[in-house]
Protein backbone atom coordinates (compact mmCIF):
# COMPACT_ATOMS: atom_id res chain seq x y z
CA UNK A 1 0.00 0.00 0.00
CA UNK A 2 1.51 3.53 -0.55
CA UNK A 3 0.36 6.60 0.81
CA UNK A 4 -0.55 10.19 -0.94
CA UNK A 5 -1.83 13.04 -0.53
CA UNK A 6 -4.68 14.60 -2.66
CA UNK A 7 -6.66 17.96 -2.14
CA UNK A 8 -9.80 16.96 -3.72
CA UNK A 9 -12.57 19.83 -4.09
CA UNK A 10 -10.58 21.71 -1.96
CA UNK A 11 -9.69 19.23 1.11
CA UNK A 12 -6.70 17.74 1.52
CA UNK A 13 -6.99 13.88 1.74
CA UNK A 14 -4.70 11.43 2.85
CA UNK A 15 -4.97 8.10 0.59
CA UNK A 16 -4.00 4.39 1.42
CA UNK A 17 -4.15 2.72 -2.45
CA UNK A 18 -2.19 0.14 -3.68
CA UNK A 19 0.18 1.34 -6.47
CA UNK A 20 -1.65 0.11 -9.33
CA UNK A 21 -4.79 1.99 -8.29
CA UNK A 22 -6.01 4.47 -10.96
CA UNK A 23 -7.11 7.84 -9.57
CA UNK A 24 -11.11 7.04 -11.01
CA UNK A 25 -11.05 4.21 -8.68
CA UNK A 26 -8.97 6.08 -5.26
CA UNK A 27 -12.07 8.86 -6.10
CA UNK A 28 -15.15 6.38 -6.24
CA UNK A 29 -13.55 3.73 -4.02
CA UNK A 30 -11.49 5.27 -1.36
CA UNK A 31 -13.35 8.64 -1.06
CA UNK A 32 -16.31 7.95 -2.71
CA UNK A 33 -17.11 10.29 -4.95
CA UNK A 34 -18.97 8.49 -7.25
CA UNK A 35 -20.14 11.61 -9.64
CA UNK A 36 -16.57 10.81 -11.17
CA UNK A 37 -17.87 7.93 -13.86
CA UNK A 38 -16.08 4.95 -15.47
CA UNK A 39 -17.47 4.06 -18.91
CA UNK A 40 -15.10 2.94 -21.06
CA UNK A 41 -11.98 2.36 -19.17
CA UNK A 42 -9.61 3.08 -22.00
CA UNK A 43 -9.47 6.34 -22.20
CA UNK A 44 -12.19 7.18 -24.97
CA UNK A 45 -15.31 7.71 -23.60
CA UNK A 46 -14.47 10.47 -21.39
CA UNK A 47 -16.82 10.37 -18.61
CA UNK A 48 -14.11 10.19 -15.81
CA UNK A 49 -13.04 13.50 -16.85
CA UNK A 50 -11.80 15.66 -13.85
CA UNK A 51 -9.17 18.38 -13.36
CA UNK A 52 -5.76 17.78 -12.16
CA UNK A 53 -3.73 20.85 -11.40
CA UNK A 54 -6.04 23.20 -13.64
CA UNK A 55 -6.25 20.89 -16.73
CA UNK A 56 -9.09 18.26 -17.93
CA UNK A 57 -7.50 14.76 -18.02
CA UNK A 58 -9.17 11.02 -17.79
CA UNK A 59 -8.91 9.70 -14.91
CA UNK A 60 -9.14 6.12 -15.82
CA UNK A 61 -5.78 6.48 -17.36
CA UNK A 62 -4.04 7.91 -14.72
CA UNK A 63 -2.32 6.38 -11.46
CA UNK A 64 -3.27 7.39 -8.08
CA UNK A 65 0.08 7.59 -6.78
CA UNK A 66 1.15 9.74 -10.05
CA UNK A 67 -0.97 12.43 -8.24
CA UNK A 68 0.61 12.91 -5.30
CA UNK A 69 0.25 16.15 -4.25
CA UNK A 70 -2.16 17.25 -6.88
CA UNK A 71 -5.30 19.68 -6.50
CA UNK A 72 -8.16 17.86 -8.15
CA UNK A 73 -11.64 19.20 -9.11
CA UNK A 74 -14.56 16.43 -9.72
CA UNK A 75 -17.91 17.54 -10.49
CA UNK A 76 -19.11 17.07 -6.67
CA UNK A 77 -16.58 20.42 -6.11
CA UNK A 78 -18.29 22.52 -8.66
CA UNK A 79 -21.27 23.32 -6.67
CA UNK A 80 -21.14 26.51 -4.19
CA UNK A 81 -23.25 26.08 -1.35
CA UNK A 82 -25.52 24.33 -2.90
CA UNK A 83 -25.81 26.31 -5.55
CA UNK A 84 -25.23 24.86 -8.91
CA UNK A 85 -22.54 26.10 -11.62
CA UNK A 86 -23.38 27.91 -14.18
CA UNK A 87 -22.74 24.71 -16.29
CA UNK A 88 -24.64 22.69 -14.73
CA UNK A 89 -27.64 25.01 -14.77
CA UNK A 90 -26.94 25.46 -18.10
CA UNK A 91 -27.05 21.53 -19.19
CA UNK A 92 -30.22 21.52 -16.84
CA UNK A 93 -31.66 24.43 -18.84
CA UNK A 94 -30.84 23.51 -22.13
CA UNK A 95 -31.98 19.46 -21.37
CA UNK A 96 -28.04 18.85 -22.22
CA UNK A 97 -28.58 15.35 -20.98
CA UNK A 98 -30.62 12.63 -21.60
CA UNK A 99 -29.88 9.19 -19.62
CA UNK A 100 -26.97 11.34 -17.72
CA UNK A 101 -23.99 8.84 -17.53
CA UNK A 102 -21.67 11.01 -19.81
CA UNK A 103 -22.79 14.33 -17.80
CA UNK A 104 -20.14 14.20 -15.22
CA UNK A 105 -17.52 14.16 -17.59
CA UNK A 106 -19.28 16.82 -20.27
CA UNK A 107 -19.41 19.35 -17.40
CA UNK A 108 -16.27 19.14 -16.48
CA UNK A 109 -14.83 19.12 -20.19
CA UNK A 110 -17.34 22.14 -20.76
CA UNK A 111 -15.69 24.05 -17.65
CA UNK A 112 -12.31 23.70 -18.79
CA UNK A 113 -13.19 25.13 -22.32
CA UNK A 114 -14.16 27.72 -21.38
CA UNK A 115 -11.37 28.05 -18.51
CA UNK A 116 -9.04 27.72 -21.51
CA UNK A 117 -10.81 30.38 -24.18
CA UNK A 118 -11.94 27.10 -26.26
CA UNK A 119 -15.63 27.82 -25.96
CA UNK A 120 -16.12 30.41 -28.00
CA UNK A 121 -18.15 29.07 -31.16
CA UNK A 122 -20.19 25.88 -31.47
CA UNK A 123 -17.79 24.46 -33.70
CA UNK A 124 -14.68 25.05 -31.35
CA UNK A 125 -17.05 23.62 -28.66
CA UNK A 126 -17.47 20.30 -30.68
CA UNK A 127 -13.83 20.18 -31.49
CA UNK A 128 -13.26 20.21 -28.00
CA UNK A 129 -15.57 17.99 -26.66
CA UNK A 130 -14.86 15.56 -29.18
CA UNK A 131 -13.18 13.53 -26.09
CA UNK A 132 -16.45 12.40 -24.78
CA UNK A 133 -18.71 10.60 -26.38
CA UNK A 134 -22.05 10.48 -25.11
CA UNK A 135 -24.74 7.61 -26.50
CA UNK A 136 -27.83 8.95 -26.12
CA UNK A 137 -26.66 11.48 -29.20
CA UNK A 138 -27.80 14.47 -27.41
CA UNK A 139 -25.21 16.23 -28.68
CA UNK A 140 -27.25 19.21 -30.07
CA UNK A 141 -28.43 20.16 -27.01
CA UNK A 142 -24.99 19.63 -25.29
CA UNK A 143 -23.56 22.08 -27.23
CA UNK A 144 -26.51 24.72 -26.74
CA UNK A 145 -25.75 23.80 -22.89
CA UNK A 146 -21.60 24.85 -22.89
CA UNK A 147 -22.67 27.74 -25.12
CA UNK A 148 -25.13 28.95 -22.73
CA UNK A 149 -22.93 27.98 -19.79
CA UNK A 150 -19.78 29.69 -21.08
CA UNK A 151 -21.55 33.23 -21.72
CA UNK A 152 -22.89 32.90 -17.56
CA UNK A 153 -19.76 32.07 -16.64
CA UNK A 154 -18.20 34.85 -18.64
CA UNK A 155 -20.76 37.15 -17.12
CA UNK A 156 -19.52 36.19 -13.62
CA UNK A 157 -16.20 36.53 -13.76
CA UNK A 158 -16.97 40.04 -15.50
CA UNK B 1 -0.37 -1.87 -19.11
CA UNK B 2 -4.26 -1.81 -18.80
CA UNK B 3 -4.49 -3.83 -22.26
CA UNK B 4 -1.99 -6.25 -21.13
CA UNK B 5 -0.01 -5.93 -23.94
CA UNK B 6 3.19 -5.68 -21.05
CA UNK B 7 3.40 -6.73 -17.18
CA UNK B 8 6.42 -4.72 -15.61
CA UNK B 9 7.52 -5.51 -12.10
CA UNK B 10 7.95 -1.79 -11.58
CA UNK B 11 7.00 1.43 -12.72
CA UNK B 12 9.03 4.83 -12.59
CA UNK B 13 7.36 7.94 -12.94
CA UNK B 14 9.60 10.47 -14.67
CA UNK B 15 7.70 13.26 -14.53
CA UNK B 16 9.17 15.02 -11.38
CA UNK B 17 12.49 15.05 -13.58
CA UNK B 18 13.07 18.81 -13.62
CA UNK B 19 13.93 20.30 -17.45
CA UNK B 20 12.85 16.59 -19.28
CA UNK B 21 9.95 18.69 -20.58
CA UNK B 22 11.56 21.62 -22.13
CA UNK B 23 11.04 22.45 -25.12
CA UNK B 24 14.89 24.74 -26.34
CA UNK B 25 16.13 25.87 -30.00
CA UNK B 26 20.00 26.09 -30.61
CA UNK B 27 21.01 26.94 -34.28
CA UNK B 28 19.06 25.66 -36.21
CA UNK B 29 17.40 21.91 -33.98
CA UNK B 30 14.19 22.19 -31.83
CA UNK B 31 14.55 20.30 -29.03
CA UNK B 32 11.60 18.91 -27.38
CA UNK B 33 11.86 16.96 -23.92
CA UNK B 34 10.36 13.60 -23.69
CA UNK B 35 7.88 14.57 -21.10
CA UNK B 36 6.47 17.64 -22.76
CA UNK B 37 2.56 16.88 -23.35
CA UNK B 38 0.84 16.69 -26.67
CA UNK B 39 -0.73 20.34 -25.30
CA UNK B 40 2.67 22.03 -24.60
CA UNK B 41 3.98 21.33 -28.03
CA UNK B 42 0.98 22.33 -29.89
CA UNK B 43 1.05 25.37 -27.75
CA UNK B 44 4.17 26.00 -28.11
CA UNK B 45 5.47 29.70 -30.17
CA UNK B 46 8.77 27.67 -30.40
CA UNK B 47 7.25 24.57 -32.17
CA UNK B 48 4.97 27.16 -33.93
CA UNK B 49 7.82 28.80 -35.72
CA UNK B 50 10.04 25.91 -36.18
CA UNK B 51 7.64 23.59 -37.73
CA UNK B 52 4.36 24.43 -38.09
CA UNK B 53 3.21 21.03 -38.94
CA UNK B 54 4.43 19.84 -36.09
CA UNK B 55 2.66 22.00 -34.01
CA UNK B 56 -0.45 20.91 -35.63
CA UNK B 57 0.25 17.04 -35.37
CA UNK B 58 0.35 17.29 -31.92
CA UNK B 59 -2.60 19.29 -31.59
CA UNK B 60 -4.54 16.84 -33.27
CA UNK B 61 -3.28 13.81 -31.24
CA UNK B 62 -6.45 12.17 -29.58
CA UNK B 63 -8.71 14.67 -27.45
CA UNK B 64 -7.69 17.32 -25.67
CA UNK B 65 -7.80 15.12 -22.32
CA UNK B 66 -5.52 13.05 -24.07
CA UNK B 67 -3.45 15.71 -25.38
CA UNK B 68 -2.95 17.27 -21.27
CA UNK B 69 -2.00 13.57 -20.19
CA UNK B 70 0.50 12.13 -23.49
CA UNK B 71 4.22 12.53 -24.13
CA UNK B 72 6.11 12.86 -27.22
CA UNK B 73 8.92 10.11 -25.75
CA UNK B 74 5.68 7.92 -24.03
CA UNK B 75 4.16 7.65 -27.63
CA UNK B 76 7.88 7.26 -29.20
CA UNK B 77 8.50 4.75 -26.85
CA UNK B 78 5.15 3.28 -27.10
CA UNK B 79 5.81 2.90 -30.95
CA UNK B 80 1.72 2.19 -31.97
CA UNK B 81 1.05 1.80 -35.35
CA UNK B 82 -1.41 4.43 -35.40
CA UNK B 83 0.13 7.01 -33.29
CA UNK B 84 1.04 10.46 -35.47
CA UNK B 85 4.63 11.20 -33.49
CA UNK B 86 6.30 8.41 -35.64
CA UNK B 87 5.54 10.09 -38.56
CA UNK B 88 6.67 13.33 -37.70
CA UNK B 89 10.02 11.49 -36.44
CA UNK B 90 10.75 9.74 -39.72
CA UNK B 91 9.51 12.23 -42.35
CA UNK B 92 11.41 15.50 -40.56
CA UNK B 93 14.41 13.24 -39.74
CA UNK B 94 14.49 13.64 -36.09
CA UNK B 95 16.77 11.77 -34.01
CA UNK B 96 15.96 10.80 -30.39
CA UNK B 97 18.86 11.29 -27.93
CA UNK B 98 18.32 8.91 -24.66
CA UNK B 99 20.76 8.69 -21.87
CA UNK B 100 23.23 7.25 -23.67
CA UNK B 101 22.90 7.80 -27.23
CA UNK B 102 21.64 9.17 -30.40
CA UNK B 103 19.25 7.20 -32.90
CA UNK B 104 18.37 8.15 -36.05
CA UNK B 105 14.91 8.06 -36.51
CA UNK B 106 15.33 5.37 -38.83
CA UNK B 107 17.24 3.49 -36.99
CA UNK B 108 14.77 4.18 -33.56
CA UNK B 109 11.11 2.55 -35.37
CA UNK B 110 11.58 -1.39 -35.40
CA UNK B 111 8.24 -3.23 -35.46
CA UNK B 112 4.69 -3.21 -33.66
CA UNK B 113 5.15 -1.87 -30.41
CA UNK B 114 9.20 -2.35 -30.90
CA UNK B 115 11.47 0.21 -30.86
CA UNK B 116 14.98 0.01 -30.63
CA UNK B 117 15.27 1.23 -26.96
CA UNK B 118 16.88 -0.99 -24.49
CA UNK B 119 14.34 -2.13 -21.32
CA UNK B 120 16.47 0.48 -19.24
CA UNK B 121 16.94 3.10 -21.99
CA UNK B 122 15.09 6.17 -21.25
CA UNK B 123 14.62 9.15 -23.87
CA UNK B 124 15.00 12.33 -22.64
CA UNK B 125 14.61 14.45 -25.66
CA UNK B 126 13.97 14.55 -29.56
CA UNK B 127 16.14 16.66 -31.90
CA UNK B 128 14.07 18.48 -35.00
CA UNK B 129 16.55 19.56 -37.72
CA UNK B 130 14.96 22.30 -39.96
CA UNK B 131 12.93 21.50 -42.55
CA UNK B 132 11.88 23.83 -45.52
CA UNK B 133 8.47 22.74 -45.95
CA UNK B 134 6.47 20.17 -44.04
CA UNK B 135 2.59 19.17 -44.45
CA UNK B 136 0.84 16.57 -41.96
CA UNK B 137 -2.20 14.94 -43.52
CA UNK B 138 -4.46 12.61 -40.88
CA UNK B 139 -7.54 10.26 -42.06
CA UNK B 140 -8.46 9.93 -38.53
CA UNK B 141 -10.69 6.94 -36.81
CA UNK B 142 -13.81 8.73 -37.26
CA UNK B 143 -14.61 7.06 -33.06
CA UNK B 144 -11.09 7.25 -31.57
CA UNK B 145 -8.79 10.02 -33.65
CA UNK B 146 -5.77 7.43 -34.11
CA UNK B 147 -4.42 8.01 -37.33
CA UNK B 148 -5.83 5.28 -39.72
CA UNK B 149 -3.61 6.52 -42.14
CA UNK B 150 -1.10 9.80 -41.38
CA UNK B 151 1.61 10.75 -43.79
CA UNK B 152 3.91 13.69 -42.65
CA UNK B 153 5.43 15.11 -46.22
CA UNK B 154 8.42 17.16 -46.19
CA UNK B 155 10.61 19.13 -48.36
CA UNK B 156 14.29 19.90 -48.40
CA UNK B 157 16.98 21.40 -50.60
CA UNK B 158 14.51 19.69 -53.17
CA UNK B 159 14.60 16.22 -50.95
CA UNK B 160 11.35 14.76 -50.96
CA UNK B 161 10.55 12.12 -47.59
CA UNK B 162 7.06 10.64 -46.82
CA UNK B 163 6.47 9.14 -43.95
CA UNK B 164 3.68 6.87 -43.36
CA UNK B 165 1.98 5.88 -39.91
CA UNK B 166 -1.22 4.20 -39.00
CA UNK B 167 -1.09 1.93 -42.59
CA UNK B 168 1.39 -0.88 -41.56
CA UNK B 169 2.80 -2.31 -38.45
CA UNK B 170 5.19 0.41 -37.94
CA UNK B 171 6.15 3.89 -39.79
CA UNK B 172 7.65 3.47 -42.63
CA UNK B 173 8.89 5.67 -45.50
CA UNK B 174 7.16 5.26 -49.24
CA UNK B 175 10.14 5.42 -51.57
CA UNK B 176 8.73 5.44 -54.39
CA UNK B 177 6.83 8.31 -53.69
CA UNK B 178 9.77 9.98 -52.26
CA UNK B 179 12.23 9.47 -55.43
CA UNK B 180 9.48 10.58 -57.87
CA UNK B 181 8.31 13.46 -56.08
CA UNK B 182 12.21 14.13 -55.57
CA UNK B 183 12.45 14.33 -59.09
CA UNK B 184 9.21 16.54 -60.05
CA UNK B 185 7.36 17.43 -57.66
CA UNK B 186 4.26 17.63 -58.92
CA UNK B 187 1.04 15.79 -58.33
CA UNK B 188 1.15 14.33 -62.01
CA UNK B 189 4.57 12.65 -60.95
CA UNK B 190 2.91 10.34 -58.83
CA UNK B 191 0.15 9.69 -61.11
CA UNK B 192 1.49 5.79 -61.79
CA UNK B 193 2.94 5.42 -58.32
CA UNK B 194 1.44 2.72 -56.35
CA UNK B 195 1.97 1.65 -52.90
CA UNK B 196 1.47 -2.22 -52.42
CA UNK B 197 -1.35 -3.43 -50.05
CA UNK B 198 0.54 -6.47 -49.16
CA UNK B 199 2.15 -5.66 -46.38
CA UNK B 200 -0.83 -3.19 -45.22
CA UNK B 201 -3.36 -3.78 -42.24
CA UNK B 202 -6.09 -5.18 -42.78
CA UNK B 203 -8.89 -4.80 -39.81
CA UNK B 204 -13.19 -3.96 -39.20
CA UNK B 205 -12.10 0.05 -40.31
CA UNK B 206 -10.11 -0.30 -43.41
CA UNK B 207 -9.23 -3.33 -45.78
CA UNK B 208 -5.21 -2.46 -46.75
CA UNK B 209 -6.02 -1.87 -50.57
CA UNK B 210 -8.38 1.31 -49.12
CA UNK B 211 -5.53 1.88 -46.68
CA UNK B 212 -3.17 2.24 -49.77
CA UNK B 213 -5.44 4.10 -51.22
CA UNK B 214 -5.96 6.66 -48.74
CA UNK B 215 -1.74 6.95 -48.38
CA UNK B 216 -1.85 8.04 -51.99
CA UNK B 217 -4.89 10.48 -51.92
CA UNK B 218 -3.31 12.21 -48.89
CA UNK B 219 0.09 12.05 -50.40
CA UNK B 220 -1.69 13.92 -53.25
CA UNK B 221 -3.24 16.68 -50.97
CA UNK B 222 0.30 16.78 -49.27
CA UNK B 223 1.77 17.95 -52.55
CA UNK B 224 -1.43 20.26 -53.21
CA UNK B 225 -1.04 21.80 -49.96
CA UNK B 226 2.89 22.23 -50.03
CA UNK B 227 2.57 23.43 -53.72
CA UNK B 228 0.31 26.71 -52.84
Amino acid sequence: METIELKVNGRTRTVHCLPNATLVDVLRDHLHLTGTHIGCDTTQCGACTIHVDGDAVKACTVLAVRSDGAEIMTIEGLAENEASHPMQKAFNECHGLQCGFCTPGMIMSAVDLVNKGFASDPTAVREGLSGNICRCTGYQNIVAAVMQGASEMQEQSS
Amino acid sequence: MKQRLSAPSDVIDLAKIPGLDAITQADDVLQIGAMATHAKVTASSLVQEHCAALASLAGGIGDRQVRNRGTIGGSLANNDPAADYPAAVLGLNAEIVTDRRTITAEAFFKAMFETALEPDEIIQAVHFPQVEQAVYLKFPNPASRYAMVGVMLTRTAGEVRVAITGAAASVFRAAAFEEALTSDFRISAIDAVTLSAETLNADMHASAEYRAHLCKVLIKRGVEALSA
